[in-house]
């Protein structure tokens, strides 16, 4: 194996990539040193996700060259990548739901004696790789779809680590991991580089970038806008290049007028992922919900909106009495609680249909007359969130699946927005969201609460929830273990909280 | 650059063109084929019998649209025909009941059935496949019990209802156009259409939408009962009798219809106009192929290979579609 060395080992010159009705890359140019990171930033849309299955053979672009260790290359596929050492984990979860953690990281390459897998050595393999990802307390034996989305994610750079490979992409790994499991993937990403390895990483995190990039490429609108080495840029130099303006970094909100409670949960239990979990939420309030990964806070969110049904426990809406009985999301709904959830491409999106279907979905009734559709009215409705949240689709008619991220995950906002609950939870509502679309969504969540509705925000992003919080709730396995006004919280505190109920375990 | 042109030009047809062009092309080319391959094809007669014979298998092959876009299937829609005709031989002939109120019977019969099946899959989350292959014995069994393995012989007190006609259109054909009429608008025009092709994209992601996907998957399994007794009617009415093996395989003939009419077995995706053109590519096949004096094995040798066929080109008529899409909608952003 060459050690790093600065020699370049992937060049892309000059390539095109168009879909009906938009360019998604024109003339990108673009290459890879042994042993470096480089990084790929951009805006939702800007052409990120394509440029990366081009080179991981996912995609053909429409012109262009590539070389690999100066040789011509022209991936036939993904698997034919791969044998040219080029690894990549996609944005979107691929996760085989069904089949174990250790089955999923080793599918390509499952140990095995005349066709009978060797269970042993397949999950002591998996083991060994899952604790260098901090999976370390999962079972390798336990079905995917069991895990958080965080975690799933988890497993996917687990399977992407695996196997030996000379350039190894990532886009948006860290997109809904904490900040205890960014730094593990880190120390992987710094071994590989050390191992020679190339990198290619996209993250919405500017600040993240800035830690292990070697060198910036910032994308916008399918152009490459330049390439720096990362120790002549900072933070704001990235964003301005990224979002072609200059975002003011100011407090979101200052001090709330919080008025009646509108959300009460006493004593709400499921299982072991949530344990006697009692909070409230005001009209006008933004309430954060902050913890490690696999904390319960997914899982206390969707029992409170009855995705999940809870063991126990009581929920109060409105400063009523009696305490509502909420047994399916339609239930919630009814009540005026949305939940924007974790997973859009499972649980949020209708993929193969249109951006305009997907938004007016959760309240048909006000595109309709006696159940008969009014396209026209529908398409408005779409027209107006699409303009409001600055969803980038060649019209309403586009199928959502073709969106980038990002922009998927504005539509899932828009459907819930569109429904005008008063209540609203939101589970990592940026996730994917560049820094501009984020900076809108944060403002979005201020006008929403000055509205007078109450919101909950779970986010892995505690610097982000600081900025447009009143409360900080801090979950550790299953319970509540803090709650901090605006006053009180810092930084060390919610992480010394977030792991309380871990220590001594 | 050539085939680029090309593309464009068939994106720039209305889009409800490119929809059933590609079906009306089909059914025209085997009508050509067979108008020059049989020397009396074209005849008033041919035209009879595939009119004679489609409507009981139209109104099934709607019911079974609306089943496989929800992403479920129904197999005992021949069963549940032969049951429902035997309902109503038994209350025609053994009780005479006057026919309205016997046609109510044997109506309730399909609905009942799918009921049944409706809410077993609903209510435990089984597979439809499971349960309606459950269904298709128990309906058959039942067929056989109430008529005791006889045929039961009706006359004429059923021959009305083929004998009305308008326009020169049998009743039955017209009740068939009309249902797939009307089955098209609610499933491209109506919340509940919306609602179902909703479900058979992403189930779950409807429920987080706060919509209870459950009664709106029975009630289309109670249509799809509800049809198949409709058909019953028909079917037994052509016959003027009760046959406890009516229907049979009927299923397969109904999904191979829908499917041919592109209809996603993966459910999401569908069109009830496109079934009535898969039923009638079937039949003109049946019908010319015999004309022609082909074998029963050739015919369905032919028969499956068409299938085959339609499915693949189905893919790409799907591909044009999009960038047809796509194309008139860039045009529209940049007047
Ligand atoms: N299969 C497709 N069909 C049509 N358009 C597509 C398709 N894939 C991507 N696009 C479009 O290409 C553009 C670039 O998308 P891409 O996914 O590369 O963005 P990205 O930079 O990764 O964004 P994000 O940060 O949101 O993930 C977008 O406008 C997107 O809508
Ligand atoms: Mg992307």
């Amino acid at each position: 194996m060459k050690s790093a060395t600065s020699g370049t080992v992937f060049r892309a010159c000059d390539i095109d990539k168009s879909f009906p009705g938009v360019q998604a890359l024109s003339a990108v140019d673009f290459d890879l040193r042994a042993g470096e990171v480089h990084a790929l930033v951009g805006e939702n849309g800007a052409g990120k996700s394509t440029l990366m299955s081009i080179i991981a053979g996912v995609q053909k672009p429409d012109s262009g060259q590539m070389c690999l260790y100066e040789q011509q290359y022209e991936p036939n596929g993904r698997a034919d990548a791969e044998a040219h050492g080029i690894r990549m984990v996609m944005q979107e979860l691929h996760l085989i739901s069904n089949l174990s953690v250790a089955e999923n990281i080793f599918i390509e390459k499952l140990p095995n004696r005349f066709g009978i897998i060797d269970y042993d050595k397949l999950n002591g393999a998996a083991r060994k790789i899952m604790k260098q990802v901090g999976l370390g307390d999962v079972d390798p034996d336990v079905p995917v779809r069991l895990l958080g989305v965080g975690q799933q994610q988890m497993v996917e750079i687990a399977a992407g680590l695996s196997r030996r490979c000379r350039i190894l992409v990532l886009d948006e790994p860290t997109a809904s991991l904490t900040d205890r499991e960014i730094e593990l993937l880190f120390t992987q990403i710094r071994k590989l580089k050390a191992e020679g390895v190339g990198i290619i990483y996209i993250s919405h995190r500017i600040e993240e970038v800035t830690r292990i990039a070697d060198r910036v490429t910032v994308l916008r609108d399918g152009k490459v806008i330049s390439t720096n080495p990362t120790s002549e840029l900072s933070v704001s130099d990235i964003i301005l290049m990224m979002v072609g303006r200059d975002l003011e970094h100011e407090q979101l909100r200052h001090g709330s007028k919080a008025g009646q409670v509108a959300l009460r949960v006493v004593g709400l239990t499921r299982g072991r992922k949530v344990r006697d979990v009692s909070f409230e939420v005001r009209r006008g309030e933004i309430l954060g919900v902050v913890g490690l990964m696999g904390s319960g806070r997914t899982e206390t969110m969707r029992a409170v909106f009855g995705a999940d049904r809870p063991d126990s426990g009581k929920i109060f809406l409105y400063g009523a009495g009696e305490p509502v009985e909420i047994r399916m999301p339609r239930d919630a709904v009814r009540n005026g609680i949305a939940l924007v959830t974790e997973d859009r491409k499972e649980q949020g999106l209708l993929s193969a249909l249109a951006v305009r279907v997907n938004i007016s979905l959760t309240r048909l009734r006000d595109v309709s007359r006696f159940g008969w559709m009014d396209i026209a009215e529908e398409q408005s409705v779409a027209d107006r969130y699409i303009a409001a949240l600055g969803i980038r689709c060649s019209s309403n008619e586009q199928t959502v699946g073709e969106l980038s991220g990002g922009n998927q995950q504005k539509v899932v906002i828009a459907k819930w927005l569109y429904r005008d609950c008063d209540v609203l939870i939101f589970d990592e509502p940026t996730r994917g969201i560049d820094v501009g679309a984020k900076f809108e969504i944060y403002h979005m969540l201020a006008e929403l609460a000055e509205k007078g509705k109450a919101v909950i925000v779970v986010s892995s992003d505690t610097k982000e929830l600081m900025a447009v919080c009143d409360r900080i709730m801090v979950m550790s396995a299953g319970r509540v273990a803090a709650t901090f006004g605006r006053n009180e919280w810092s930084q060390e505190k919610i992480m010394s909280a977030a792991f309380s109920e871990y220590v001594g375990v | 650059m050539r085939k680029k042109i090309i593309k464009k030009s068939i994106a720039d047809l209305p889009a409800f063109v490119t929809d059933y062009i590609g079906m009306a092309l089909a059914l025209a080319l085997l009508l050509v084929i067979f108008g020059l391959s049989a020397r009396n094809f074209f005849t008033l007669t041919t035209f009879r019998t595939i009119a004679n014979q489609v409507p009981d298998i139209t109104i099934v092959a709607v019911g079974m649209t609306f089943v496989l876009i929800i992403a479920g299937i129904d197999l005992s829609v021949g069963s549940v025909m032969a049951l429902a005709g035997a309902v109503l031989g038994l209350s025609l002939v053994e009780f005479n009941f006057p026919l309205p109120a016997a046609i109510v019977m044997c109506l309730a019969v399909g609905i009942l059935c799918g009921a049944a099946n409706g809410l077993v899959i609903v209510r435990w989350r089984l597979p439809a496949f499971i349960v309606t292959l459950g269904m298709l014995e128990i309906a058959r069994g039942g067929a056989y019990l109430v008529t005791e393995s006889r045929t039961i012989y009706i006359g004429g007190p059923v021959e009305v209802i083929t004998d009305a006609s308008i326009l020169g259109f049998s009743l039955p054909f017209i009740v068939a156009v009309a249902i797939v009429v009307a089955g098209q608008l609610v499933l491209s025009r109506t919340v509940f259409g919306r609602y179902l092709i909703a479900i058979g994209t992403n189930e779950e992601a409807v429920r987080l939408s706060g919509i209870d996907p459950r009664p709106l998957k029975l009630a289309v399994f109670v249509l799809c009962g509800f049809l198949t007794s409709i058909a019953a009617v028909i079917h037994t009415a052509r016959l003027s009798s009760a046959n406890p093996n009516a229907g049979y395989g009927l299923e397969l003939q109904a999904i191979a219809a829908v499917v041919i009419g592109g209809t996603s077995l993966m459910g999401g995706r569908g069109s009830v106009v496109s079934s009535f053109f898969g039923v009638l590519i079937i039949a003109v096949l049946g019908t010319g192929l015999a004309q022609i004096g082909a074998q029963e094995s050739t015919k369905r040798l032919i028969t499956g290979c068409v299938i085959v066929a339609a499915v693949i080109l189905d893919h790409y008529r799907h591909r044009i579609r999009k960038s047809q899409k796509q194309v008139l909608v860039s045009a529209k952003a940049k007047p």
